[in-house]
């Protein structure tokens, strides 16, 4: 089966033509899309429902950066060991209490602004993980690029959490 | 000389063979059906050259019923049996109903929607709609003299899977080949886009009769991508017509009113509020059954201050919406208004200041949404002409996920992802020899499952005994074009299979505890509390379990004295897990860790022995 880059036709790497991206799956979608054959008959319907299913998710997964790093790890054989390996260096794994307790006090405080600068903190660190990711992808350095591909998973789920605790204070 | 016509997928072999099909806007104050005539997408009238139709079923002791305006003028003389606004009763319990003790009818509580006890019979919010639908449809056939190869109906993008599926009944019911169900702020936004040729990020607010849906969506070269959708699927323009009724009552200083006298006064708030859209202040004058007068005087400024909150709070999930599609207002480069309620003046005026633009409203709000339903319609049935190409991706509003130990709710499928889409989960087995799993599949963004909507439980069976935590079985989410969901489960080392597509709405929701989003975000606080006591009893109870049969299986490993110690904690755990202090169960179940390493040791010592004494077997 065609890995979602070949899918989509595009070169195998972390840099990515959003343009290109966004046009190979319209391309792809006004082809397969279960609203083509809305009048065909059933086996016909679930087929382009399964294949719009999988442009889909290859389209999700290769327009998130983050999405896209963890899956060239994978493509390359690397196991992100998601469950198994929580091994995190201590410096990530202060910053990530400092925020922790930030969140708490930010929620318990309804403190909006102070959500708002630990969203920009968030970003900006989730920003410098992904060049430092783009930088061991383009070397091909994957177990490298796995390790902070599994950091950058806490710095989304926080991010998440941060996001639930401003809609809470809405 | 025969011309030759080359077809594409998709698109009539035969120009003149047009293909009859219809969108239907299933409103909830107001019904319209449109179709595609000559390239132009047009709304169809009655006989009497009227375009909508009221939403209105009145069930006569003959059997039969009077659909529409006729139903309408019974409504304050017959409210028991003249069933209005039956959308807000779709896939709904008893609980899920606001204002329910206003309401004249007979309900009855079935188990996952309600049903209506009316003197024509026991009627579903099913049926009701079907009778309206149905009309539609001979409405349409009379006007385009043949029968129709399908429909879309269109819903609201915030309608949940038991909402959506009602709604595909109630078509089927009523003799329609469903097309597709479509979103009613996207069919909007097609009626639109078609019409301006717009490209850009665009932002549509409809405020319904009962509902609200905000959708943010991208316009690039025909494509239209719904980028995020938020809602609430229980506020419209009857909230507002509520407030003022409260208001009435309050200052005339009315007793408790009989059901006509409800329904008299409901009438003349909700003229009163159609009337401030374009006057400064209205009378409200009613005699009523009981001898009160009623004679009130109402400003638009006092009408805008008991309603401010109502308009408030469609902002938050419009917030909402812009924050998942990862934008903020100054990307959003116009603003559609659907719905008739959008001809409020304040809630105008609250639109354009969020998106700090004029909204645009130069197609019908009342009529925008059948319109766009009727363009959709003629394209699916395969009218499509050369040039006319466009696609639709729309998006799944909420999230949909499983009921994991402990009652939390672990989501499969986040709101927001492009449909069709699917997923697949892995989980294992609890305890050693379990032979069934049951799965139970929930939509909504809260953290418990008490507090999501229950669409459907189904239970895999048949699964080889196996020690806990070895089997593994495969839970795929499917949902459809239409935002309808089907879930298997496979157990991928035996191949035992079991799939249902869901089917929410009759009979299989015991528990519809409901509630949902709307306090979704206020509890935060006390979800997280009551989701680390949950986490912290279900690993209380799973190292529970498999401390005693490590017991059981290995405790001769153990002296008297080493295995009464274990015992002690087994039963500290034990105890600390009927307690509600989270903090002191972790404790206890962290005490049990430590003091059982030894004996896991030497567990594993023991089963690596006899692996290998095995494999020596093998070998000889």
């Amino acid at each position: 089966m065609q890995n979602h880059f070949e899918l989509f036709h595009l070169p195998q790497q972390f840099a990515i033509d959003a343009g290109a991206l966004d046009r190979a799956y319209h391309d792809v979608q006004s082809q397969v899309h279960p609203d083509r054959f809305a009048s065909a008959s059933d086996s016909e319907k679930r087929v382009a429902m399964q294949w719009a299913t999988r442009a889909n998710e290859a389209y999700k997964t290769l327009k998130s950066p983050f999405k896209r790093a963890a899956y060239l790890c994978e493509l390359n054989g690397v196991d992100l060991e998601v469950e198994s390996n929580t091994a995190m260096p201590v410096t990530f794994l202060m910053q990530q209490m400092e925020w922790r307790e930030a969140l708490d006090d930010a929620r318990a405080e309804k403190n909006v602004n102070a959500l708002e600068g630990l969203d920009r903190s968030i970003r900006a660190e989730r920003k410098d993980a992904l060049a430092a990711i783009a930088t061991h992808l383009d070397s091909k350095d994957f177990t490298q690029a796995a390790g902070l591909v599994r950091q950058l998973m806490f710095l989304e789920k926080f991010s998440e959490e941060v996001a639930n605790a401003q809609d809470a204070l809405m | 000389m025969a011309l030759l016509q080359i077809a594409e997928p998709g698109m009539s072999t035969a120009p003149h063979q047009h293909r009859l099909a219809v969108g239907i806007d299933l409103g909830t104050t107001n019904s319209l059906v449109a179709t595609v005539r000559n390239s132009v997408p047009e709304v169809l009238t009655d006989e009497e050259g009227r375009s909508l139709l009221p939403s209105v079923v009145r069930y006569l002791p003959d059997g039969n019923a009077h659909i529409g305006y006729k139903a309408q003028a019974a409504q304050n003389t017959d409210p028991k049996n003249t069933i209005v606004s039956v959308k807000r009763f779709m896939g709904r319990g008893l609980k899920d109903i606001a204002y329910v003790e206003n309401l004249p009818y007979d309900f009855i509580d079935s188990p996952g929607m309600v049903q209506l006890r009316t003197v024509g019979g026991i009627k579903s919010p099913v049926e009701t709609s079907a009778n309206i639908l149905a009309t539609l449809r001979q409405r349409a056939e009379d006007a385009l003299g043949d029968e129709l190869v399908g429909a879309v109906i269109t819903v609201p993008a915030y309608f949940d899977d038991a909402q959506r599926q009602a709604t595909k009944d109630a078509a089927q019911l009523a003799g329609l080949n469903v097309l597709r169900l479509l979103n009613e702020p996207t069919a909007a936004a097609i009626a639109y886009g078609l019409d301006n040729a717009s490209e850009g990020v665009f932002a549509v607010y409809d405020l319904g009769g009962g509902t609200f849906d905000v959708s943010i969506l991208k316009l690039t070269k025909g494509v239209f991508e719904v980028l995020a959708t938020g809602g609430d699927s229980a506020l419209g323009g009857d909230d507002f017509d509520h407030r003022l009724f409260c208001w009435i009552i309050h200052e005339a200083g009315l007793s408790p009113l009989s059901d006509e006298d409800t329904s008299v006064l409901m009438v003349k708030a909700r003229e009163a509020k159609e009337l401030l859209s374009s006057k400064t202040e209205t009378h409200i004058d009613a005699s009523l059954s009981s001898g009160e007068e009623v004679h009130l005087t109402i400003t638009a400024a006092e009408f805008n201050e008991i309603t401010h909150h109502l308009v408030a709070k469609t902002l938050v999930p419009t917030r909402k919406a812009l924050r998942d599609a990862e934008l903020t207002v100054d990307d959003v480069d116009g603003v559609v208004l659907v719905g008739g309620a959008t001809r409020m003046p304040p809630v105008r005026k609250a639109v354009g200041d969020f998106f700090e633009s004029t909204p645009l409203g130069n197609i019908d709000p009342d009529k925008v949404v059948a319109l766009g339903a009727a363009i959709q319609a003629n394209l699916l049935a395969g009218n499509r002409a050369a040039g006319d190409d466009w696609l639709l991706l729309d998006v799944i509003p909420l999230s949909l996920g499983i009921e994991t130990m402990g009652g939390l709710v672990e989501k499969v499928i986040p709101r927001n992802s492009t449909i069709p889409c699917a997923r697949a989960q892995e989980f294992t087995t609890f305890k050693d020899g379990q032979t069934a799993m049951a799965i139970h599949i929930v939509q909504g963004e809260r953290e418990l499952v008490s507090d999501c909507r229950s669409l459907a439980r189904f239970e895999l069976r048949g699964i080889p005994p196996m020690a806990a935590g070895a089997a593994r079985i495969r839970v795929t989410y499917q949902v459809d074009a239409d935002g309808l969901l089907s879930v298997s489960a496979r157990e991928l080392r035996s191949g035992v299979e079991a799939s249902i597509s869901v089917k929410p709405s009759y009979g299989l929701g015991d528990d519809q505890i409901a509630q949902m989003l709307q306090d979704s975000f206020k509890s935060a606080d006390t979800d997280m509390l009551a989701r680390a006591l949950r986490e912290e009893q279900v690993e209380a109870e799973r190292i529970l379990l498999a401390t005693q049969s490590a017991l059981d299986a290995d405790g001769n490993l153990l002296s008297d004295e080493e295995r009464a110690d274990v015992v002690r904690l087994l039963e500290a755990v034990r105890e600390s897990a009927t307690g509600s202090d989270h903090e002191v169960i972790k404790s206890a179940v962290h005490a049990l860790a430590h003091g059982t390493e030894e004996f896991a040791a030497r567990r594993m010592d023991r089963s690596v022995r006899t692996v290998l004494s095995g494999k020596k077997l093998d070998d000889i």
